[in-house]
């Protein structure tokens, strides 16, 4: 356990050496934030009466949606870890007595703690005063704002097992490309980065609140904002400890058998 | 002249040659990712299909205008992309200054760097911008008289202008800043994506912003009007050519870093 909170640290410190790239990537974000709660005041306005959240509801989602996006987004990855294997260098690694799987989670887990530590403040911070309508509200309550927090942590972990069998399928096809976009849009639909779950019609939402990708950013930025009922808080976090726990298993399964075939590449 | 130009058409076949074949080495990572290109813009469909399952129309553009308004957008941007988005890699080429090599050559340094890499998977992206604008346009309910089939193809020649000026600044800015700034991709792909809707649907400044400062409304929202008959004055079918002009201010500000260019790299 130890050697991997050390793997955890280093790719942490390293993260937070990139200021720049987070400053513009605060402002990207603030640019996209806005325009996403206009388009939704620009329905709201059209039909109040059909909108699932209310309106601060949104603007709080959008918000929080924004200043964590790199916890979430799963086109952001290790690309080191691509090129370990397309590159050879993955033989140091298996030399080691240590865990592939387990490294390249902590690591990759790093990553995204770190890169969201540098954005997230700014972008919560300047989006609490901003005007009515646009403005990020507090949680709905103290509890709210706890069960927040962990399921952040759940969903953070079920979007970095999901991704791990990107890595690992990488394996087996070398080139990262294909599987990595296919996944990727996969996801962004599924998980509501696109639009919001409870914007879906009906009978979709009870299907895909189910799958794995409910369980990433969704429950966290509903839960913030207080639009879901108890018992809907309590399925959606035993859904995350269970897809975190099938993720995490089918992955490492799988990353055994990869490590028992794998070609080295490279030269 | 002409002579110079079906030269620069060779030399560009030829590059494209040269990426195909290059692209084909890898033949089941170039078909997955052309998949996942057609799914990333397919979801944005998807997304405003949802949107409208839910609501009836969004300031006053029912569904199927939407769905035009998206369609033409997508069609401005991938043609736009398909030529101009070799940009795209230019910071690379700043940074360790091979771009020194493109500047020795007796040819168009843009010609060069357009041709230098392409990004062939991008046809998936244009694949479903094409069914999407068939779609949108034979789903509209709009009766296609020849000044609406005029304004539309004035559409596609302004906005592919646009997007080509943008991604020709957002080069150009490389010689200063030695890096891709990633806030431009707000205005291209961000674009792209929040151009779905009509821009009044972002408010009065927006509008005003998009009509004077970066063009869209011109070759998005006023010909819309037009064809969509909420408008009907002649004056709008021309509009989106005044897009055109974009292009002027882009191509002098890349002109003046090319002449600033100072190699870095080794």
């Amino acid at each position: 356990m130890k050697k991997y909170l050390s793997f955890f640290r280093l790719s942490f410190t390293m993260g937070l050496q990139y200021r720049a790239a987070a400053l513009a990537g605060i402002v990207t974000q603030f640019a996209w934030g806005f325009l996403e709660i206009l388009v939704f005041q620009a329905f709201y306005k059209s039909g109040s009466e059909a909108f699932p959240m209310t309106m601060s509801a949104t603007a709080s989602y959008v918000w929080m949606q924004q200043a964590f996006l790199a916890l979430f987004a799963t086109w952001m990855m290790e690309n080191d870890i691509f090129d370990t294997i397309a590159n050879g260098n993955i033989s140091y690694s298996l030399c080691r007595p240590i865990r592939i799987y387990n490294m390249w989670f902590s690591q990759s887990t790093a990553t995204r703690v770190s890169r969201a530590a540098l954005r997230c403040f700014p972008i919560l911070i300047v989006a609490a005063f901003l005007p009515e309508g646009f403005r990020m509200e507090k949680p709905a309550s103290a509890w709210h704002f706890a069960l927040f927090v962990i399921t952040l942590i759940l969903g953070l972990f079920v979007t970095v097992a999901f991704s791990m069998l990107v890595y690992v399928i990488t394996f087996f096809t070398v080139s990262p490309q294909g599987v990595r976009i296919v996944f990727t849009s996969m996801v962004e639909f599924f998980a509501g980065a696109i639009i919001p779950l409870p914007f879906f019609p009906a009978n979709w939402q009870s299907v895909l609140e189910l799958l794995p990708f409910a369980s990433m950013q969704n429950v966290a930025l509903r839960v913030y904002s207080g639009s879901m009922s108890a018992a809907e808080m309590e399925k959606a976090v035993v859904l995350q400890l269970i897809w975190l726990t099938v993720l995490a298993m089918f992955g490492s399964c799988l990353c055994r058998l990869a490590e028992k075939k794998v070609t080295i590449q490279g030269g | 002249m002409f002579l110079k130009m079906r030269d620069a058409v060779r030399l560009y076949g030829h590059y494209l040659s040269i990426n195909v074949r290059s692209a084909m080495q890898y033949k089941t990572s170039f078909f997955l990712t052309a998949l996942g290109q057609f799914l990333v813009s397919f979801n944005v469909f998807l997304g405003i299909y949802f949107m409208f399952q839910r609501f009836s129309a969004v300031e006053g553009f029912t569904y199927s205008e939407v769905l035009l308004c998206f369609s033409v957008v997508l069609l401005e941007f991938s043609l736009a992309e398909m030529f101009a988005r070799g940009f795209d890699l230019f910071p690379g080429m700043v940074r360790t200054g091979s771009f020194d090599q493109v500047l020795v050559r007796p040819r168009n340094e843009i010609l060069q760097v357009l041709g230098s890499k392409f990004e062939l998977t991008r046809i998936g992206r244009m694949l479903q911008a094409v069914v999407m604008f068939w779609y949108g346009v034979s789903h509209c309910g709009v009766d296609w008289s020849i000044s609406k089939m005029i304004t539309i193809i004035f559409m596609l020649i302004g906005g592919c202008a646009v997007f080509s000026g943008l991604f020709l600044i957002y080069a150009a800015l490389c010689f200063f800043t030695l890096d891709g700034l990633e806030f431009m991709n707000v205005f291209t792909d961000g674009a792209r994506e929040y151009g779905r809707y009509p821009v009044s649907v972002y408010g009065k400044k927006a509008l005003l912003v998009t009509t004077f400062l970066i063009p869209y409304a011109l070759v998005q929202y006023y010909p819309l009007l037009y064809i969509l008959g909420k408008d009907s004055h002649p004056f709008l079918i021309f509009v989106p050519l005044l897009a055109v002009w974009f292009l002027l201010p882009s191509y002098a500000l890349w002109k003046f870093g090319v002449r600033h260019y100072q190699s870095s790299g080794s």
